[in-house]
């Protein structure tokens, strides 16, 4: 599946099917820290990624104060 | 995951409120937070107009759009800091956001008319670009508000921003910092009050509450921001949040509840040394404010407005 990252902006290619949970973990990523959107849609840590879905992994921490 | 309140698929998790919901519900979740907040801490009431300072991110959006929802007469203002595209690009979610729904949007931009940018001034000054960047926001939401008669600033800083700035503030044992750290701080001589209504929402859900209402918001990061304390805060944090869900709202509401009146004399302390600044006339506890030494460093040329 195609996984787009941000900041910086760059995608990846990931082996599916997997869950958002696995999925976070196999790239290091705490999932407090990002929102997962799957083909447009939100999604929970125990949702079923499909090899051929289109995710985005969002992050949610901003740096201002 | 299936929704708490209603048991129909949800699409976010909340782990600190061990709960999920649907977007109805998650909608409801939010709505309630802000209204508990602004009731807790007695932030605002039902008639009083609201300046809600935005950025283009998605927390003080979702804050202007929670608090049109809510009833509120609340006004945007945007300042443009002059960082480059980011400026420029988070200007353009501000504007359209306030075209799409007709609302009041002010613009101050701070090169046009104090003479300096966060970069430039930041570097000249010899502070840190965040700390330039949140001196100048504070003093020119303060002054908008005033200049406007509003009742209020609200600010979108969430859960996450106050457990990140009370870290750094117990770390250092900032006492003045923590007397006034508070989800609200009244009005006073020279000071419009200052509202924090998303006190209780954390930024994950703020995020999640743009995407599921449709509302654009600035993804990228703050180039100036990058590598700052607030964010390694942050994700230490993140990391005991995630073995130990709410553990940032049992830090941050312990300090409110318990810990947060034991600063009121160094609060006080501090209100008693605050005079006029002797050329803009906002209160400072020097001869002149932080922001009009920020500019005479940065500009070398003027001080107070050049427009």
């Amino acid at each position: 599946m195609n996984v787009l990252l941000r900041n910086p902006r760059r995608e990846i290619q990931m082996p599916g099917p997997t869950s958002v949970s696995k999925l976070l973990k196999q790239l290091n990523i705490v999932p407090e820290s990002v929102l997962v959107i799957c083909n447009d849609e939100l999604v929970t840590r125990d949702a079923q990624l499909r090899d051929e879905d289109s995710i985005e992994i969002r992050p949610v921490v901003s740096g201002g104060a | 995951m299936k929704c708490r309140r209603c048991k129909s698929p949800a699409v976010i998790d909340v782990r600190r409120h061990n709960a999920a919901f649907c977007k109805d519900c998650f909608n409801h979740h939010c709505t309630e937070q802000v209204r508990r907040a602004i009731h807790d801490f007695k932030m605002l009431q039902p008639e009083e107009r609201v300046l809600v300072a935005v950025s283009g991110g998605k927390d003080s959006l979702a804050l202007w759009d929670l608090l049109l929802k809510a009833g509120y007469q609340a006004d945007g203002l945007y300042v443009g800091l002059g960082i480059g595209e980011y400026s420029n690009e988070s200007g353009r979610f501000a504007r359209d956001f306030a075209q799409s729904r007709d609302l009041k949007l002010i613009e101050v931009d701070l090169p046009q008319q104090y003479g300096f940018d966060i970069p430039t001034g930041s570097e000249a000054a010899r502070r840190a670009p965040c700390s330039a960047c949140g001196l100048s926001k504070r003093h020119l939401f303060n002054q908008a508000a005033i200049d406007g008669e509003y009742d209020a600033v609200a600010t979108g800083h969430n859960l996450d921003d106050e457990a990140a700035v009370l870290m750094g503030n117990v770390l250092r044992w900032e006492e003045g910092y923590l007397a006034r750290q508070y989800p609200v701080l009244p009005a006073s001589e020279g000071f419009a009050k200052k509202v924090k209504p998303l006190v209780k929402l954390g930024e994950r859900e703020m995020a999640a509450y743009c995407v599921l209402n449709g509302i654009d918001y600035i993804i990228e990061e703050c180039p100036m921001a990058a590598g700052n304390r607030h964010l390694g805060y942050k994700e230490i944090l993140n990391q005991l949040e995630e073995q130990s869900p709410g553990a940032k709202t049992a830090f941050l509401t312990g300090f409110f509840d318990r810990a947060h009146q034991r600063f009121a004399d160094v609060a006080v302390e501090e209100r008693q040394t605050l005079q006029p600044c002797a050329h803009c006339d906002a209160p400072t506890t020097n001869d002149v404010c932080a922001f009009c030494r920020l500019q005479v460093r940065a500009t070398g040329i003027t001080i107070g407005t050049t427009s």
